[in-house]
């Protein structure tokens, strides 16, 4: 195998199964497994494998980091900002410091002797306290006072745009980096509440125009969406002198660590951060949080674990959300679809936070020569948003896609036919194809032309996701002696089941079934593994994992050809049995094979691959493969024109993640991002007062999910796509399967009345307002 | 009602236990402090997302709302009880095969108001299972896979009981 460790072109399986696959060559880098041939032809890759952890999830067996309990544990708690816009003069935490159940207090919120400390949120940390009992903790809280100067605010972006509007922040105090997930740009200037615009562009948009037969213009705006995790955010810290070890409901282990660690100061090998059971995190479980410092912060004083979960009020208020958008698109447009240019104006608020952009699907879905974007983020004295499934691309796409709906219908065009003119993506073309005939397209009639009061109609949108990747990603496999197998990083399952992909991985490669191997995940003691957010973990670990396994078979061919008396070069692996190529009659069994190793325990250790074609770009740890991930969803909906209500009766969603793993496990999730898709189309809205600046929903009673009865009838499709990229050339699933719904399910909804509803959510009383039954909201 | 503790006195999962509880406290605090059963989960705080339930008498219960005093003389069943003699129930085995669950953590829940279901309906059509388990939430939107995973627990135990 003396090949391997040099570059050497190899042959991939190379486009989409059933539309053309074919082979490309490619150089492999040295140490790399061999190409992976399609899922056809393999034996646990690409299977319908049931969860590994099915067992202790339905017996309530598996410990959530809520579930943590802790000799001498104490308990947490908050004390939060009554007031939008305040700052504190004196703070005085000695009736709480001297309750008897006390262990810590904290002062977060410190008021400087010269400014005093300003609070801009409804639910900004104050002050917070470590007791030994949640009473206590309550209790302790009640007894810090602190002096609060109430300052002018607002809550409502449209009323922050004005140049009276009060200043959320100054020049000096805004924030100019990071948004929570995802980079925000450097250096714009801000204009009251107002910093911007980010612009992109390419061609000349005025040209480009005036080209235009045709011109659609519209206005969308979006609402702020809450994650809603069903496990609140939690940690369990736990400081002692010899190092920390944090317990947390976390979206990435390895990247809080390192958050830890230069919080406060510590060597990244004395602090260690574990996940098992992770209930749910859809972007706001990506970093420490406030919460995660106070939690550590308290435990350092007390000297003693503190557990800190935050209750559904405080997770509706301030654990981060999908920011609310508006934005004007012009769309002009050729006789025949070609598309002349595209404008967009983008007005978004993430409150406090920055990052509330609408992504990139106006640039970058459709081919059009002439571009023009300006995005702006306007400061609310909100709480600050943070990536939230699919972040920009969903409030883009609901924008986008009814243009080109719009303009479609203004064409005289059937909506797939002008997006096979305009769409360069051969996936989506597939995509499109498929899912027209599995939803029956062709029945799909003129806008309102149902007779009767229940209005039936069919729409389609689109989406595009970058096929993201972490090259800071590692595994590392271990072969026992007696011939059992381990799989080891610090990856984290937040419910995606990567641990039962890493298990088919690996097993695929030894030639065992997938139960077969033992997977420890979600603890920084392994080697680093990618986050669970941006779609990028099955892209991330599970070539390193086929990678590390592949490495760890050779020393056992070794072996194996030693007992076999053939050369190790021959071997090949199959059913459990090591056998010669070509020669099934001469094999030895795995085990026996591990049981002819030198130690007790061979391993392996591999990390991401850059991309076998390079990538787009990659900028330190994070970079994109070259080619997107797209995706096409339909919708069926049924509209009651005297109730006002939707009813989603049927979704098609087709998509594309490269090589798909385990279509148990994507489907499930397609499913979960078209409900979450749904539910953000008709259901969720937080609601702030515009007097108070408090959430006046914030439970799960007025602000209300997607259920059981809001479920459709959801057909999944999923491509198989090779790009020949990696050791398992395996993408990404859950936030393209978000973008396009709701859109879809606009589109539907024109069709179904011949009305457009260019605001989220679709509620009863906006679609009896479009009706002209009922007074619009103002 | 007094502030001070009181001693209680009931079954659980079979046993009799006593434990001695605050007049605030809830019944899903008390199943995770003093016994250490952290299958029932607090999630809303308000009894509508059903990770909280456990079965009171034989009846699902949302435990974040019931006060812990109240199952004094009762008999209280959680989710670990369904495999105490080391085989799951069919309606767990059902979860399982279905897939239906992605993070697990409304999945006991689910489970038990599952059982529930069937013991009143032993064969729910679509339109029943979803409005028997419209007061259970799953953020990760496996509800497609939960519907089939009740029918299919139907079949195994009318299989069963056949």
């Amino acid at each position: 195998m003396a090949s391997d460790d040099k570059p050497h072109a190899e042959r991939f399986p190379f486009g989409i199964v059933g539309a053309g696959l074919g082979v490309v060559t490619r150089q492999l880098p040295p140490d790399e497994p061999p190409p992976l041939a399609p899922n056809a032809d393999l034996a646990v890759i690409g299977r319908p494998v049931p969860r590994q952890n099915g067992r202790a999830k339905v017996t309530g067996a598996t410990r959530f980091t809520v579930d943590i309990s802790l000799p001498g544990m104490l308990h947490g708690r908050i004390l939060r900002s009554p007031l939008a816009h305040a700052e504190i003069h004196g703070i005085d935490v000695t009736a709480a410091a001297r309750h008897p159940g006390t262990r810590a207090v904290l002062v977060v919120a410190r008021p400087d002797e010269l400014t005093g400390a300003t609070l801009r949120y409804v639910g900004a940390p104050v002050a917070a306290v470590a007791a030994v009992s949640m009473v206590a903790a309550a209790e302790a809280l009640r007894l810090i006072r602190v002096d609060y100067q109430s300052l002018p605010f607002v809550a409502d972006m449209d009323e922050a745009r004005n140049a009276t509007a009060p200043p959320v922040f100054d020049a000096a105090s805004a924030p100019a980096g990071y948004a929570s997930g995802f980079p925000a740009r450097l250096n714009l200037p801000l204009d009251g509440n107002v910093r911007g615009p980010a612009t992109d562009g390419r061609g000349d948009t005025a040209e480009g125009f005036a080209e235009a037969d045709l011109v659609v213009e519209g206005e969308y705006r979006t609402q702020v969406q809450t994650h809603c995790c069903l496990e609140p955010h939690a940690i369990v810290a736990d400081w002692r002198a010899d190092g920390l070890t944090v317990y947390m409901s976390t979206q990435f282990t390895a990247g809080v660590r390192h958050e830890l660690a230069e919080a406060f100061g510590l060597p990244l090998d004395r602090v260690r951060v574990i996940v098992d059971g992770m209930g749910g995190g859809f972007g706001s479980k990506s970093t420490l949080g406030s919460y995660g410092r106070i939690a550590v912060a308290l435990s350092r004083q007390a000297q003693a674990p503190v557990r800190l979960v935050l209750d559904r009020q405080e997770e509706q208020m301030d654990s981060g959300n999908r920011p609310a958008t508006w934005q004007r698109l012009r769309i002009g447009a050729k006789r025949d679809g070609s598309l002349t240019a595209i404008s967009l104006v983008s007005y978004g608020t993430a409150g406090v936070a920055l990052g509330a952009g609408v992504g990139n699907v106006a640039q970058a879905l459709y081919a059009c020569p002439n571009f023009a974007a300006a995005q702006y983020d306007v400061f609310t004295n909100a709480s600050p948003g943070c990536a939230m499934r699919a972040p920009g691309n969903a409030p883009g796409a609901f924008g986008l896609e009814q243009a080109i709906d719009e303009l479609a219908e203004r064409l005289q065009l059937d909506p797939l036919t002008l997006r096979d003119h305009i769409d360069p993506s051969p996936v989506r073309r597939e995509e499109r194809r498929i899912g027209a005939e599995r939803i029956g397209w062709r029945r799909r009639h003129a806008p309102g032309a149902d007779p009767g009061p229940i209005k039936r109609g069919m729409g389609v949108a689109q989406s595009l996701w970058g096929a993201n990747v972490q090259t800071n990603s590692a595994c590392e496999v271990r072969v026992m002696r007696d011939g059992s197998v381990e799989v080891l990083s610090s990856v984290q399952d937040i419910g995606t089941g990567i641990g039962t992909v890493l298990a088919q991985t690996v097993a695929e490669v030894l030639g065992l079934h997938s139960e077969a191997i033992t997977v420890r995940i979600g603890d920084t003691e392994f080697p680093a593994g990618p986050p669970s957010y941006g779609s990028r973990t099955t892209a991330s670990i599970t070539p390193p994992a086929r990678a590390a396994a592949w490495r760890v078979l050779r020393p056992l061919f070794r072996e194996a050809a030693l007992a076999l008396n053939a050369a190790a070069e021959d071997m090949a692996v199959r059913d459990g049995r090591i056998l010669v190529r070509g020669d099934s009659g001469r094999s030895i069994d795995f085990r026996d094979a591990a049981a002819r190793l030198r130690t007790d325990r061979i391993s392996a250790v591999a990390s991401r691959s850059d991309d076998y074609g390079g990538f787009r770009w990659r900028m330190a740890d994070a970079a994109q493969a070259r080619q997107d991930l797209g995706g096409v969803q339909f919708a069926a909906v049924a509209v009651d024109t005297e109730t006002g209500v939707i009813r989603v009766e049927r979704v098609v969603a087709v998509q594309d993640c490269g090589r798909p793993m385990n279509p148990l496990l994507i489907e499930s999730q397609v499913q979960g991002g078209v409900l979450m898709g749904l539910s953000y189309a008709l259901f969720e809205e937080r609601i702030l007062d515009r007097h108070t600046g408090r959430m006046v929903n914030p439970n799960l009673e007025q602000y209300k999910l997607a259920g059981a009865c809001d479920t459709p009838a959801i057909d999944v499709v999923v491509l198989e796509n090779y790009q020949a990229n990696s050791a398992t050339d395996a993408y990404g699933i859950a936030e393209p399967a978000n973008i396009a719904t709701a859109p879809a399910i606009a589109n539907a909804v024109y069709n179904a009345i011949g009305l457009r509803l260019r605001a989220l959510p679709m509620t009863p009383a906006a679609v009896l307002a479009a009706l002209g039954k009922f007074p619009a909201r103002s | 009602m007094s502030a001070a503790p009181r001693t209680i006195r009931f079954t659980l999962n079979g046993r009799t236990v006593a434990a001695e509880v605050a007049p605030q406290e809830s019944l899903v605090t008390m199943l995770r402090d003093r016994f250490a059963l952290y299958g029932a989960r607090e999630s809303c705080g308000q009894g509508l997302c059903g990770c909280c339930t456990v079965l009171v008498d034989g009846r699902a219960v949302s435990s974040c709302l019931a006060l812990a005093a109240l199952v004094d003389g009762r008999a209280v069943t959680t989710i670990e009880h369904l495999d105490a003699d080391g085989t799951l129930d069919p309606v767990q085995q059902a979860f399982i095969e279905a897939g239906a669950f992605q993070c697990g953590f409304c999945t006991p829940g689910f489970v038990l108001m599952t059982r529930q279901l069937l013991e009143q309906h032993p064969d729910p059509g679509d339109d029943d299972i979803r409005h028997y388990l419209a007061g259970n939430l799953c953020r990760c939107g496996a509800y497609p896979e939960i519907v089939q995973a009740v029918k299919l627990a139907a079949a195994k135990r009318r299989g069963a009981a056949g």
